[in-house]
């Protein structure tokens, strides 16, 4: 998918402006966050839950490259082929490549983030195939033409109205606004393309490497279908997904559903484990695994931000944003938003082309508190501010005046005297600059702040009251 | 106890009654306050903008200035967090100044939680008659965990009737940098912000972080809202006998 994250200030404005998008994303806060928040004020123990989850991945993570062996070995045995792609073109060329040999005309996917990372569709399509988004909000976008703005809700971002008239103009149906109908129609039309496809293209939520299965997360039976319906099902995973164990599963089971959607368990559930066995009634007839590198063997390399891939893409920390529940996902420019779309983007694209969006935080660490594997998301966005400004590998390329003014205000900060001298003189001009708390001037982008808020006038420093406070001290009273 | 007052630059230059203030009520609560000289800042806006070795040469400078303290009290969330939390992370590769950062950062305090849990003190005699609401700063909530430790001190103040805002702990929207670098969301969360806060009708907004004051309170003056804005020290400060 093309990257346009260094458009992230001005779409974000634009976002800020769309009043109806400003209406949407305010009901994410009652739709998700607060659902979450009761799902784990009901568990016994939701701290030692989600130590528990983090444990898991970190150990996972520890042991990736044997995991993946023992999951390789485990889907053969299975009945399975497993595929292994280093980057996104590899493994479209795989897909591609399997459509292709096997005379795939219609293809019919599950909710996939990875396969968005890889732009799939696109690649698909190029090749004269049919691809049809299952999932109702991936469905809603595949015919908007648009990309998710959110890792669980690909289509927050729109209302019903919007979507109304959406199916009125793409499908040719009457309009029509009850979330019911608008459901029937999109039912109907996949319905059909379930029965004729020849393809089930899917992600996996994980993959568990003793019993070689991927666990697949949903509430609308579209996933499933699109796994059993079709003779060949593909399964695409980003490498970090593998758990060892069912009994990991439990846990993760556990922490997803409640963090993403405040659901004890989804409604549907699935562990695949390769393709129809004989005497089985339904299910594919082949089942293909690719894991997808794309970037996150890199990542794991990397000590700092190794707890990147810990992430089991639930969107929580989306939804308790300030940031993102301001500007939408689509501001982020890419597959993935949100805090952790700010830290994931700049380590999975060339890091120049997502400078901005590690930057693009208050730091307030909402996110932190709410993530099921306690992703330490607040310290990831400083790691990365630290590698896009210092180290040369990332070539962050931050605003130079920004780099230059913490670099001087640094260097003056070790020498007393001067910074003294330095504000002694920013306050006599602020004198000729500001009358009764308003500024004739201020320098950019200092002048942007002040045009909504109020800038303080420079005061006679504490460090020059300090005296006559020292004194009052002695004295016993403080004059009040 | 001896307690080393640090004064943060913002408050330093922009604010120094709340220095002031923050001296009189650790005096009030029976300390013997004094002021480090040669202090700057925690340089916690060049941690957060990437540039740490820049950073690292102000947290040395912070630590030889504080280090013979017995404690250092600071009126700001955010610059306490810096050094306790962040400075170890900074020196992660140097043993010497990690020890030597872990061990003064022990000694830190942000000031409501030194009141209440250091000096054991929650009622400072403080008298003033209005109608408040607390702000949780995320560098003073989150990042500190501090929470109940101003709400105790302020319901000891007399004639203060403390409301809490609807989201309380959602981010003011200044963020440091963030607010320069992203004017148009940061106005944005701090319009919300204020929101929340009107609807209390309140007459006082407090704070124990400084930098949420001068964002929410800047703005507060700028749209012309009579709500005033105080760091907690200031109205702790005042009335008292």
């Amino acid at each position: 998918m093309l990257v346009r994250s260094l458009e992230f200030k001005q779409r974000a404005q634009e976002a800020l402006q769309d009043e109806r998008l400003q209406r949407n994303l305010e009901r994410i806060g009652v739709r998700f966050k607060l659902g979450r928040d009761l799902a784990f004020a009901a568990l016994e123990d939701p701290e030692g839950l989600r130590n528990l989850g983090r444990a898991i991945k970190e150990r996972s993570l520890a042991n990736l490259p044997l995991l993946l062996e023992t999951l390789e070995a485990r889907v053969k045995e299975a009945g399975g082929v497993v595929h292994w792609a280093r980057n996104a073109k590899e493994a479209c060329t795989i897909v591609c490549d399997l459509a292709r040999e096997r005379g795939v005309r219609t293809v019919v996917k599950g909710k996939s983030m990875v396969t968005e990372e890889i732009a799939l569709n696109q690649a698909l399509q190029a090749q004269g195939v049919e691809v049809w988004e299952t999932d109702l909000g991936e469905f809603i976008i595949q015919l908007a033409g648009e990309p998710p703005s959110h890792i669980i809700g690909p289509a927050v971002h729109k209302s019903k109205d919007q979507i109304a008239e959406l199916f009125a103009e793409k499908l040719g149906v009457e309009r029509v606004e009850a979330p019911e109908e608008l459901t029937r129609i999109a039912r109907e039309k996949l319905r059909e393309k379930f029965l004729g496809a020849d393809m089930g293209i899917t992600g996996a939520n994980a993959a568990v490497a003793e019993t070689g299965s991927i666990v697949l997360l949903e509430n609308e039976g579209n996933i499933r279908l699109s796994v059993t319906l079709p003779r060949i099902h593909v399964a695409l995973v980003g490498i970090e997904k593998v758990i060892p164990t069912l009994d990991d599963l439990a846990v993760i089971l556990a922490l997803l559903p409640r963090s993403a959607t405040g659901q004890k368990l989804s409604s549907y559930t699935s562990i695949i484990t390769g393709p129809r066995r004989p005497g089985e009634l339904d299910g594919p007839e082949e089942f293909h695994l690719i894991l997808l590198d794309n970037g996150r063997s890199r990542i794991l390399a990397d000590p700092d931000r190794r707890q990147s891939l810990f992430c089991l893409r639930c969107g929580s920390c989306l939804n308790v944003c300030p940031v993102y529940r301001k500007v939408g996902g689509h501001s982020y420019g890419w597959v993935y938003s949100g805090p952790i779309g700010a830290v994931l983007t700049p380590q999975l694209v060339p890091p120049r082309l997502a400078r901005d969006l590690p930057f693009a935080s208050t730091l307030c660490g909402a996110c932190a508190e709410v993530c099921p594997v306690k992703i330490e998301l607040p310290k990831l966005l400083l790691t990365m501010r630290q590698r896009l400004t210092e180290d040369p590998n990332f070539d962050g390329g931050i605003p130079l005046m920004m780099r230059l003014a913490a670099r001087a205000h640094g260097w003056l900060l070790t020498r007393p005297a001067l910074y003294r001298l330095a504000m002694d003189g920013a306050r006599l001009a602020s004198r000729f600059l500001a009358r009764d708390g308003r500024w004739s001037w201020l320098p950019p982008p200092v002048s942007r702040w002040a045009s909504k808020r109020q800038v303080p006038s420079l005061a006679r420093p504490f460090s020059r009251v300090w005296p006559s406070v020292q004194r009052k001290l002695m004295q016993g009273g403080d004059g009040s | 106890m001896k307690v080393a007052l640090f004064v943060p630059c913002i408050v330093q230059d922009f604010h120094p009654q709340v220095a002031e203030a923050t001296a009189m009520v650790l005096a009030r609560a029976g300390m013997d306050v004094s002021y480090p000289k040669g202090q700057t800042c925690c340089g916690q806006l060049q941690y957060k903008s990437g540039n740490w070795k820049s950073a690292r040469k102000v947290a040395r400078h912070f630590i030889e200035v504080f280090q013979d303290s017995e404690a250092v009290v600071a009126p700001s969330g955010s610059c306490v967090s810096m050094v306790r939390k962040y400075y170890p992370e900074l020196f992660r590769d140097k043993a010497h100044w990690r020890d030597r950062a872990q061990e003064l950062g022990k000694r830190v305090f942000e000031l409501t939680e030194f009141l209440v849990q250091v000096a054991q003190v929650e009622d400072l005699g403080a008298k003033w008659e209005a109608k408040a609401v607390y702000h949780d700063s995320c560098q003073v909530y989150r990042a500190l965990g501090i929470h109940k430790e101003p709400r105790v001190l302020l319901s000891r103040v007399r004639g203060l009737e403390l409301v809490e805002m609807d989201q309380a702990d959602v981010c003011c929207g200044f963020g440091g940098s963030f607010s320069l670098q992203f004017p148009a969301v940061s106005e944005a969360m701090v319009a919300e912000k204020v929101s929340h806060i009107l609807a209390t009708g309140a007459e006082l907004l407090v704070s124990a972080e400084i930098s949420c004051l001068m964002n929410i309170g800047g703005y507060l003056r700028k749209q012309g809202h009579r709500v005033e804005a105080l760091h907690i020290a200031e109205l702790l400060a005042r009335g008292g006998e």
